[in-house]
C-alpha cells in the first residue's frame, strides 16, 4: 500500500484513502461548442501516458476531498512531488535532475 | 471520561462494549452543522458558536458545548450541545449572512461513538491504519479517514478518549468489528 | 518404543508435561515444548510423507519453515482441515491429531508409489507432455487425475469456523528474526529508545541461540544470554515481541506484513482469541535478520527417509533432546557439520564417519571433531543410500583428484545428515525490489544495494561466527535508529567464545559412480525434481532459469526453493555452460510462507464483509415480513409477500394498491446533496442538461446530468429551497460517484464559483406516499403547509411538519400516480413513517418494494439509469430530448450531443415492446431481430432491457432499445429465446396515462 502525501492536509496517509482521478493539467476548453470534432476528441481522449515523470490528479476522498496534483514515475511508482490545485505545473526536467541527485 | 465534553454517552443506551481496560459508547443526540467556506465564513460561524474555529489542517477546537473540526481548507464539523437546532442553524446562518458559504444541518447524518480507555488505541487500530503515536496523533487531533471499509471522522479527545463520527447506516459494521476485535480483551 | 531416540537430558522441552498426540491416526507421547517432527523423532519416526509426482517415501529433512517433505493436514473438527503445514513448525499439544498428505491408502504402502516404477513417465515438464492430447481429456481424465494424484494436501469441505483479526501496526524499526544478528539489533533500536517490532517465525524467540550447546556470550551460554536479552526487551514498553510471527510480504514503502499464529498451539483455545492475526505493519526502518538455510547435499537417492540437513540434526539434538538416529553418517562439504557431530557424539550418538568432500579438511571445527574421536574422510562422497522406508545405510565413494569417482564401501547407518553449506536467506530482501548480486567469494546470491529503507544483518546477508553476527546485528540496529532519530546508540557487543565461522560448501549435484541413467539424485524434494530433470530441461530448450522453474516446477514448493534453489542453479549453470550470475535467480514473491485465507480475509467476511447498509425503517419492513434486495450496499425492501403469495402475486397486489388507492414506500437510500451557495443555481445549470438558473423557490425539477462524452450518468429530482440551497438526489447506486463528479468540476474546473456540496443522504429518511388517495392519507398529519393542487402543484416542495417532525414535502412521483416524498430527519423517519402507514392502513393502502416500484415506472415509461441505460445512451436515445436546455450554451456533455455518431441514424431508441401472447413475459437483456430466424451474425436490432407484467395493463409489457425504434413503432418483431422464437409488436413506451392526468390531479 503506497503512502501518498496530501498538499492540503500536510500528512501522508495510505492510497486507500485517495482517487485516482486523470493526468492533470488538462483544461475544459471555455466554449466546447466552438470546438471541431477532432479538437473534442483531442480533449475527451488523448492522454499522454508517459513512461516516466507524469503529472496526475488524486483526489483525498477519505480525508480532506480535496483534488490535488501530483507527479509520479510510472515506471517506479514512485510520488516525486505534490501540489495544490491551481499551482503550476513543475519543471519536470528540474525534478529529474533533482531526483538523480 | 477524563474530561468534559460536548461528547457525552447516551445515557439512555447500555454501553457498547464495557471492559476494564476499553469502554465504547454511543454519544448521545448532538446538533451538527457542516460549515463549507473561507476564512471568513469561518470567523463569523465561529463569533455565532463561541469558539474561533481551527485553521490548522486536522486540528480542533473544543469546549464542552461546542466542538469545531477542521475537516477540508474550506470545511468544518460544527458540533452543538443545544436543545434548539433551528435557532441555532438560524444564529449562524444570520451570522454569515454577507459571506459566501455553505451551512447545512447534518446533525442526523452521523451517529458518535465514544472509545476510551488504556486499549482505545489498540481497539481502533484493528481497523484504522493511523499511528496513534501522540507524536503522530496527538489530543484534538481530527481527520476523516477509514475504520475497514466505512469512512468515519476520527477525534483524539483525550490521550486514551476518540470518538468516532460515521454515517449512521455505517455504524453498525463499525459498532459490530469493535465488538469482534473487543472479544480478545476478555481472554484469560 | 516410546522416546526410544529421547536425549537422557537436556533441551528446551519440559521433560515433566507429557503430551499424547496422534499422527495418522497413531498415538505417540512428545513432551511440552516439542513439535510435531521432534516428537517425532524422538519416537523414531522418520517416514512423514510421500513425495508430490512419484509417491516415494520421504522424512523430515529440516528443522524450520522451508521442510518440503513433513507437511501435515491438521483438523480439529471434521471439514476444517489445515493442510501443508510444516510439522517442524508445528507445535504439539494434548490430543493434537495430525495426518500425512499424498499418500493412499497409508504412508508405508502407497498405491500411487507405481509412479515412481514409470518415472520415466514423469520427467520435467510431464504435465506439458503427458496431458496434451487430446483437448477432450482435460475435464474428464487429466485433471480428475493430477487433483486426486498430485495434490499437495485436502481442503477444508466446510466453512472456517475460526475468526481472524487484523491490527495495523507502525514502528520505527521492524526486526524480521529473532537470531542472534535479529535480537542484538532490536536491543540495540530499544536502547536507542526506537519503537520496535520483533517478530520470529517460531514458537521461542532466539534462533540459532536456542541450539548453541558450545558457544558462550558474556559468560554465560547462548540460549541464557539469549533469555536475558529477550526480557530486557520484553520490559521496554516500546517494544512488541512476537513470536510464532511470520514477516510474509515485503511492499511498498517499509510496509510489511506479519502473519501472527495466535492459538494454533493451544489444546483448548479460549473462544475469545483469534486464531490468527495479520500484522499490517508500516515500518519507517527494517532489519531482516532471516539467517541463512543449509543447502542438501545432491547425491543418488539423497530422499531416503532418515536423511537429514546436519544442522537440523544438531537442532532437534540440542533444542528437544530428540537424536535423528543412533548411528549416523555425515555427509558435507561444509565445517559447520561437524558441530553436528561433536555434539551428537558427546549426547552418545554413534557417529559413524564424516564423509568430507573437501580433499584435507582442517579448522577449529574438524580439530573439534578428531579430537572427539571421530573418524573424518576427505575427499569422500555419499554415491547412494539403501533401506526401503528408512536409510539403512550409505554408500560412500573416494574422489579422485580427475574427479571420478572410486567405490569406498558401505557404512550402516539409520540416519545420514548432509551439509552442502548455506545460503543466504535474501527472500525478504528480494520481495523489498532489491537486486540480489552474486558473491564469487561467498559463492552465494548476497543482498544488493537498498531500494527500501532497511539493511540485513547477520547470515542473510552472508556475515557468519556469532562474534560477527552480533557485531553486524548491533551495527544494523543502530543504523536502523539513527535514520530514525539522532539518538541512537550500539551497544559493546560481548565478548563471545566458541560459534567460529565455517568454512566451505559446495553447489549442485555431486560426482559419483552409479549409472546416471539409473538413479536419482533430487533437488526439489517437494516437487520431485531430479538433477536430470534441470539437465533435460536445458537439453529441451529452456535456458532462462524463470523457463526452467516452471517447466521443471522446481523451487515451487511451499518454501518457494530457499532450500533448492541454488543446486537447481548450479546444475543449469553447468549444463547452460555459463557462470552462475548469468544465468539469474528467480525472484522471490510474496509469500514467503503459505498463509491462510483466513489471515488474508481477517474479519471481511460475512456480514462484515462490506458494510451492509440498513434505512431507518429497515426494521419495520422485516417485521412486515418483506422480502429484501441488495442495490449497492443498501438493503431495500424488495416486496412484501402476504401469507402464501407469491413475488409475482405480491408485486400485482402492491401495484394495484398504488395505482387505486395509495402505497407507502421507503425512498431514503435515495441519494441527496445539498448545494449551497451564491451560485448555485449556475453550477447546477453547468452540470444538468436542464435549464435550471430560472426554477422557482419551491419547485422541483427533474435533471439528467451527462459524463462529458455526452452519456447519461445520472439522474434525479432537484428542489429549489432557497435562492441559494438547492436539494439533489440521485440514484441509490449513483450518489457517491455523482458527487464525486460534482465535486471534480467545482474543485478542478470552475473553483471562482462561490457553491458548496454536502452530502445529506443520511441526513433524511425518505418516505414515498404514492396513489390517488396520497393526500387523504397524510393531510391530517401536515402542518403548515397547503397540499391543495393550486398551492402545491405536481413538482414543488415546502418546509413545514409532519406529526410534529420539520419536513422537506416534496409533491412528486415516480409512479405515474400524484404522491409526495416525504423527508424527514433520520432518526425521526420511524415514528413519522409509523404515523403515515397507520393512515394509509386505514385507507386500504399496502407497503410496497422496489420490484413494484420498477414496474410502475416502467408502465410510465420512465428510465431507470443502468437499466435502460448503460453508458453508451444519450438523452435522445431515451426519448429525453425534453430536457436538454436548447438555449443552453454549455452544460457538461453538450458538445458530445452532436458528435457525428450520436446524430448519426442507426442509434438503439427506448421503445415499448408488447408480445403478441400477452401471457409472455420477455426476459430482460433478450436480443431483439428484425426477423423471426435470422442467419448466423446477423447483428441484432436491441435488446431488452425492463420487462414485467403489469397489471394495470392485465398482461406483460417490456421497454427495449432499439435501432431507430422510435420510426418502427407498429412494426412486428422477434425475440429468439431458448424456447423458441417470440413475436412482438414495437409500442410507446409510454403504456399507462399518456397524458399525465394523474399526477396532476
Ligand atoms: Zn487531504
Amino acid at each position: 500500500m503506497l503512502l501518498i502525501s496530501c498538499p492540503y492536509c500536510g500528512v501522508e496517509r495510505p492510497e486507500i484513502e485517495f482517487r485516482h482521478a486523470g493526468e492533470a493539467h488538462i483544461a475544459r476548453p471555455a466554449e466546447p461548442s466552438k470546438l471541431t470534432d477532432e479538437e473534442w476528441a483531442e480533449y475527451l481522449y488523448m492522454r499522454t501516458n508517459p513512461k516516466g515523470l507524469m503529472a496526475e490528479r488524486w483526489r483525498h476522498t477519505h480525508g480532506c476531498g480535496r483534488f490535488f496534483n501530483a507527479i509520479r514515475d510510472t515506471v517506479s511508482d514512485k510520488f516525486v512531488t505534490v501540489y495544490k490545485m491551481g499551482e503550476a505545473k513543475p519543471d519536470l526536467d528540474q525534478l529529474l535532475v533533482e531526483a538523480a541527485q | 471520561m477524563p474530561e468534559k465534553s460536548v461528547y457525552s454517552a447516551n445515557a439512555d443506551l447500555a454501553p457498547i462494549i464495557a471492559t476494564s481496560r476499553v469502554r465504547v459508547a454511543e454519544a448521545a443526540p448532538l446538533i451538527r452543522f457542516s460549515l463549507r467556506g473561507g476564512e471568513a465564513a469561518a470567523s463569523h460561524a465561529g463569533t455565532a458558536v463561541g469558539v474561533s474555529l481551527p485553521l490548522e489542517p486536522l486540528t480542533s477546537i473544543a469546549t464542552d458545548k461546542v466542538a469545531a473540526f477542521w475537516l477540508g481548507p474550506d470545511e468544518w464539523n460544527l458540533v452543538i450541545q443545544d436543545d434548539d437546532a433551528r435557532a441555532m442553524f438560524e444564529r449562524v446562518e444570520t451570522a454569515l449572512a454577507d459571506t459566501p458559504h455553505s451551512l447545512v444541518d447534518v446533525s442526523d447524518r452521523n451517529r458518535a461513538l465514544i472509545i476510551s480507555g488504556r486499549k482505545a488505541a489498540w481497539l481502533l487500530n484493528s481497523q484504522v491504519f493511523l499511528d496513534f503515536d501522540e507524536a503522530s496523533f496527538p489530543v484534538g487531533m481530527v481527520t476523516r479517514t477509514l475504520f475497514g471499509k466505512a469512512e468515519i471522522m476520527l477525534w483524539r479527545q483525550a490521550e486514551d478518549t476518540f470518538v468516532i463520527e460515521a454515517w449512521r447506516s455505517f455504524m453498525p459494521y463499525v459498532i459490530e468489528l469493535l465488538q469482534e476485535a473487543s472479544r480478545e480483551l476478555e481472554a484469560a | 518404543m516410546t522416546h526410544e531416540f529421547r536425549t537422557s537430558a537436556g533441551g528446551r522441552i519440559d521433560r515433566s508435561s507429557p503430551v499424547e498426540f496422534t499422527f495418522d491416526g497413531k498415538s505417540y507421547q512428545g513432551f511440552a515444548g516439542d513439535t510435531l517432527a521432534s516428537a517425532l523423532l524422538a519416537n523414531g519416526v522418520h517416514l512423514v510423507g510421500r513425495s508430490y509426482k512419484y509417491h516415494r517415501p520421504r522424512g523430515i529433512v529440516t528443522a524450520g519453515s522451508e521442510e518440503p517433505n513433513a507437511l501435515v493436514g491438521i483438523a480439529r473438527e471434521k471439514g476444517q482441515n489445515t493442510p501443508n503445514l510444516r510439522a517442524p513448525q508445528v507445535e504439539i499439544y494434548q490430543g493434537l491429531n495430525a495426518e500425512s498428505q499424498n499418500r493412499f491408502p497409508s504412508l508405508s504402502f502407497d498405491i500411487g508409489a507405481v509412479n515412481d516404477l514409470l518415472s520415466p513417465l514423469f520427467v520435467a515438464g510431464f504435465y506439458y507432455k503427458t496431458f496434451m492430447w487430446p483437448r477432450s481429456f482435460w475435464q474428464r481424465v487429466y485433471e480428475p487425475f493430477i487433483r486426486s494424484a498430485a495434490g499437495l494436501g485436502k481442503a477444508p469441505t466446510d466453512p472456517d469456523k475460526d475468526r481472524y483479526a487484523n491490527y495495523y501496526a507502525h514502528c520505527d524499526v521492524l526486526v524480521i528474526g529473532s537470531g542472534p544478528a535479529g535480537l542484538a539489533a532490536a536491543n540495540a533500536a530499544a536502547q536507542s529508545g526506537a519503537r520496535v517490532i520483533l517478530c520470529d517465525e517460531q514458537a521461542e524467540l532466539g534462533g540459532s541461540l536456542l541450539h548453541d550447546a558450545t558457544s558462550m556470550i558474556d559468560g554465560k551460554s547462548a540460549a541464557d544470554w539469549a533469555s536475558e536479552t529477550i526480557k530486557a526487551l520484553s520490559e521496554n514498553d516500546r517494544v512488541t515481541l512476537l513470536p510464532r510471527t511470520t514477516g510474509f510480504g515485503y511492499y511498498a514503502q517499509n510496509f510489511v506484513a506479519l502473519a501472527e499464529r495466535v492459538t494454533d498451539h493451544l489444546a483448548n483455545p479460549d473462544q475469545s482469541l483469534p486464531r490468527e492475526r495479520l500484522w499490517q505493519v508500516r515500518a519507517k526502518e527494517v532489519v531482516i535478520a532471516t539467517g541463512a538455510i543449509e543447502r542438501p547435499l545432491v547425491f543418488p537417492e539423497n530422499d531416503r527417509p532418515g536423511v537429514m540437513m546436519a544442522e537440523a540434526g544438531r537442532i532437534y539434538l540440542n533444542r528437544y533432546g530428540a537424536m535423528a538416529g543412533k548411528r549416523v553418517v555425515i555427509a558435507t562439504a561444509c565445517d559447520t557439520a561437524y558441530r553436528t557431530a561433536v555434539d551428537l557424539k558427546a549426547a552418545g550418538v554413534d557417529v559413524a564417519v564424516i564423509a568430507d568432500l573437501r580433499p584435507e579438511p582442517v579448522g577449529v571445527h574438524v580439530d573439534a571433531a578428531r579430537s572427539a574421536g571421530i573418524r573424518v574422510e576427505g575427499a569422500c562422497v555419499v554415491t547412494g543410500t539403501k533401506g526401503r522406508l528408512r536409510v539403512k545405510s550409505a554408500r560412500l565413494g573416494r574422489i579422485r583428484p580427475d574427479g571420478s569417482v572410486t567405490v569406498m564401501g558401505e557404512e550402516a547407518c539409520d540416519s545420514l545428515l548432509m551439509s552442502g553449506g548455506w545460503t543466504p536467506n535474501v527472500s525478504l530482501y528480494s520481495q523489498s525490489r532489491g537486486k540480489v548480486v552474486w558473491d564469487e567469494e561467498a559463492g552465494a546470491y548476497l543482498p544488493g544495494p537498498s531500494v527500501q529503507h532497511e539493511r540485513s544483518a547477520g547470515s542473510c546477508h552472508g556475515v557468519y561466527g556469532l562474534h560477527a553476527v552480533l557485531e553486524d546485528g548491533y551495527r544494523a540496529g543502530e543504523s536502523a535508529a539513527r535514520a530514525v532519530s539522532s539518538a541512537a546508540k550500539r551497544p559493546e557487543t560481548p565478548s563471545v567464545s566458541g560459534g567460529e565461522a565455517g568454512a566451505g560448501g559446495t553447489l549442485g549435484a555431486l560426482p559419483h559412480d552409479r549409472d546416471p541413467s539409473r538413479v536419482r539424485a533430487f533437488i526439489d524434494f517437494q516437487n520431485d525434481v531430479t538433477a536430470k530433470d534441470v539437465k533435460l530441461a536445458v537439453r529441451e530448450g529452456f535456458h532462462s532459469i524463470e523457463h526452467i522453474k516452471r517447466y521443471t516446477t522446481t523451487g515451487m514448493a511451499t518454501d518457494q526453493g530457499r532450500l533448492s534453489n541454488m543446486n537447481a542453479l548450479s546444475v543449469a549453470s553447468k549444463s547452460l555452460e555459463k557462470p552462475i550470475p548469468q544465468v539469474g535467480l528467480t525472484t522471490f514473491r510474496q509469500p514467503y510462507t503459505p498463509v491462510t485465507f483466513g489471515t488474508f480475509a481477517t474479519t471481511a467476511r460475512g456480514e462484515a464483509f462490506d458494510p451492509v447498509r440498513r434505512t431507518p425503517m429497515h426494521d419495520w419492513a422485516v417485521e412486515k415480513g418483506a422480502e429484501f434486495e441488495d442495490v449497492s450496499l443498501w438493503k431495500r425492501a424488495w416486496y412484501f409477500p402476504r401469507p402464501g403469495e407469491s413475488m409475482h402475486e405480491a408485486v400485482a397486489r402492491e401495484c394495484a394498491t398504488v395505482r387505486e388507492s395509495v402505497g407507502i414506500f421507503d425512498a431514503s437510500t435515495l441519494g441527496k446533496i445539498e448545494v449551497v451557495g451564491p451560485d448555485a443555481a449556475e453550477f447546477l445549470n453547468r452540470v444538468y442538461t436542464n435549464p435550471f438558473l430560472k426554477l422557482g423557490v419551491g419547485r422541483l425539477r427533474y435533471g439528467i446530468m451527462l459524463s462529458e462524452a455526452g452519456f447519461i450518468m445520472d439522474d434525479g429530482v432537484v428542489g429549489r429551497i432557497a435562492e441559494d440551497r438547492f436539494h439533489v438526489t440521485t440514484t441509490t447506486g449513483g450518489a457517491p460517484r455523482v458527487l464525486a463528479h460534482l465535486e471534480d468540476y467545482l474543485q478542478t474546473e470552475w473553483p471562482d464559483l462561490n457553491v458548496w456540496l454536502t452530502s445529506t443522504t443520511e441526513q433524511w429518511a425518505v418516505i414515498a406516499v404514492q396513489g390517488p388517495r396520497a393526500r387523504d392519507v397524510i393531510a391530517p398529519l401536515v402542518e403548515g403547509i397547503d397540499l391543495s393542487t393550486e398551492s402545491m402543484p405536481h413538482m414543488s416542495v415546502r418546509e413545514g411538519r409532519i406529526c410534529g417532525v420539520p419536513t422537506r414535502l416534496f409533491r412528486m412521483s415516480f409512479t405515474g400516480e400524484a404522491g409526495y416524498e416525504i423527508n424527514v430527519p433520520a432518526s425521526r423517519g420511524r415514528e413519522v413513517w409509523d404515523a403515515v402507514w397507520k393512515n394509509v392502513e386505514a385507507a386500504g393502502g399496502a407497503p410496497y418494494g422496489t420490484e413494484t416500484m420498477h414496474v410502475l415506472r416502467a408502465e410510465k415509461g420512465y428510465i431507470i439509469v443502468g437499466q435502460e441505460t448503460d453508458g453508451t445512451v444519450v438523452p435522445n436515445d431515451v426519448g429525453m430530448d425534453w430536457a436538454v436546455g436548447k438555449k443552453k450554451a454549455d452544460f457538461i456533455g453538450i458538445r458530445s450531443l452532436t458528435r457525428p455518431d450520436i446524430v448519426a441514424a442507426g442509434r438503439k431508441q427506448l421503445v415499448g415492446v408488447l408480445t403478441k401472447d400477452p401471457k409472455v413475459i420477455l426476459e430482460e437483456g433478450a436480443q431483439i431481430t428484425a426477423e423471426a430466424s435470422p442467419a448466423l451474425k446477423t447483428p441484432a436490432l436491441g435488446h431488452v432491457t425492463s420487462s414485467y407484467y403489469s397489471s394495470a395493463l392485465g398482461r406483460s409489457m417490456a421497454l427495449a432499445m432499439i435501432a431507430d425504434g422510435r420510426d418502427r413503432i407498429g412494426d412486428t418483431i422477434y425475440v429468439p429465446t431458448a424456447e423458441g422464437v417470440v413475436v412482438v409488436e414495437i409500442v410507446s413506451p409510454v403504456f399507462y396515462d399518456a397524458e399525465g392526468g394523474k399526477l396532476v390531479a
